[in-house]
């Protein structure tokens, strides 16, 4: 961890009691302040509360919230509610998985793109839909995967940090 | 003040037995045997996640023996058609998950899988395996102690022994579902934890998935 995450760390901690049952609170804090929940962070946790490691890792890894390596600058998320996968978004994850070489909840070596698959997203008519840091992308195929991680990419370029919340 | 032992009949045998203890030791140490996969004595609450060792008692239905206390006047069958209909099919699900590599299998010897294989006379069933077996890497890195996640029946005995009688805490489960699995801390090898040697996890697990060099 870096001096700044180990900070943040031991801000969350002082405020909280020592009992087990704070354990998912501050767990949801910690990843609040960094983006996720790196390993030396689980281990303060446990060392605060005085279980193992192992227990910590247990209930983080039981959640779909919790995350364990930190997002990468493009958030692709892709949708797998009942209308999207019905329309093919199990192939528009496979495409997304081909071309990164990354499976889902992963991030790629160069920190570029992160995948991950969720349910709905509440856009159904749009079906399959893609959601890249905020911005959705409807209609999807595994043909226009290329296409947009082509744009993803041309934005990257630029240096854009065209993202809408 | 209330006796310290009850009276309970188990498979038509009258027994004295401790008041509090549970139907499953109770048969256990009178020679009655009742299939078991997760259940070690001490534990509190018991555990029941293997599902084997169901019993039926008279006025109260089927039950789990590692989870219910004797009672006074308690009348206790392990041998009914009920009760050996849900441990073969609770032990077939079991199985449907378990790479049966008995010949290479280091517990080949002691398995208490196939040792309730062959007390329910249970086959490994050959339609029951609807998701494609699990590959993990075998943890092999520890100096006495080694892993094989794949043959884990998930009974948990390990995880209760390392936390609540060794203290090391090395094992728990981690992620969820079909993807659920005994972990060391972020599925380090062994060799990096907490882990003495001293195989205590080694010796209460049923299966092939710990076992000491």
């Amino acid at each position: 961890m870096s001096k700044e995450e180990v900070e943040a760390v031991e801000e969350v901690l002082e405020s909280c009691p020592r009992e087990r049952r704070h354990l998912i609170r501050i767990l949801q804090a910690i990843q609040e302040k960094l983006g996720y929940l790196p390993e030396d962070a689980l281990r303060e946790v446990a060392l605060f509360f005085g279980i193992s490691p192992a227990e910590v890792y247990g209930v983080a890894t039981f959640y779909n919230q919790f995350r364990f390596v930190p997002l990468g600058k493009f958030h692709i998320v892709v949708c797998m509610g009942t209308a999207c996968h019905s329309m093919g978004g199990a192939l528009v994850l496979d495409a997304f998985q081909r071309e990164l070489g990354i499976k889902v909840g992963e991030v790629t070596p160069d920190r570029k793109y992160s995948l991950e698959r969720v349910g709905c997203i509440g856009c159904c008519t749009q079906a399959p839909v893609v959601v890249v840091n905020g911005r959705i992308f409807p209609k999807m195929t595994p043909y226009k995967v290329e296409e947009v991680l082509a744009k993803l990419k041309a934005e990257d370029e630029l240096g854009g940090d065209k993202e809408q919340g | 003040m209330k006796r310290e032992y009850v009276d309970v009949t188990i498979d038509g045998r009258e027994i004295r037995a401790p008041r509090g203890e549970k139907i499953l030791w109770v048969a256990l140490e009178n020679g009655i045997e009742i299939p078991h996969l997760c259940a070690l004595k001490g534990q509190d609450p018991p555990w029941g996640g293997c599902r084997l060792c169901w019993v039926e008692v008279e006025g109260r239905g089927l039950v789990t023996a590692c989870t219910e206390p004797v009672r006074q006047g308690m009348v206790v069958h392990t041998d009914t058609p009920s009760v050996r209909r849900l441990q073969r099919r609770a032990l077939e699900l079991l199985l449907a998950d378990h790479p049966m590599d008995c010949k290479n299998c280091p517990k080949r010897d002691r398995c208490e899988l196939l040792k309730w294989m062959r007390f329910l006379k249970v086959k490994v069933p050959k339609d029951l395996r609807p998701f494609p077996e699990k590959r993990y890497p075998v943890d092999t890195s520890h100096p006495v102690l080694n892993f094989d996640p794949n043959k884990c029946i998930l009974c948990g005995r390990c995880v209760w022994i390392a936390k609540e009688v060794v203290g090391c805490g090395v094992f728990d489960f981690v992620w969820r579902g079909y993807d659920i699995r005994i972990s060391t801390f972020m599925g380090k090898p062994l060799k990096d934890t907490d882990c003495n040697g001293c195989l205590k996890c080694a010796e209460v697990c049923p299966v092939g998935a710990l076992w000491g060099k």
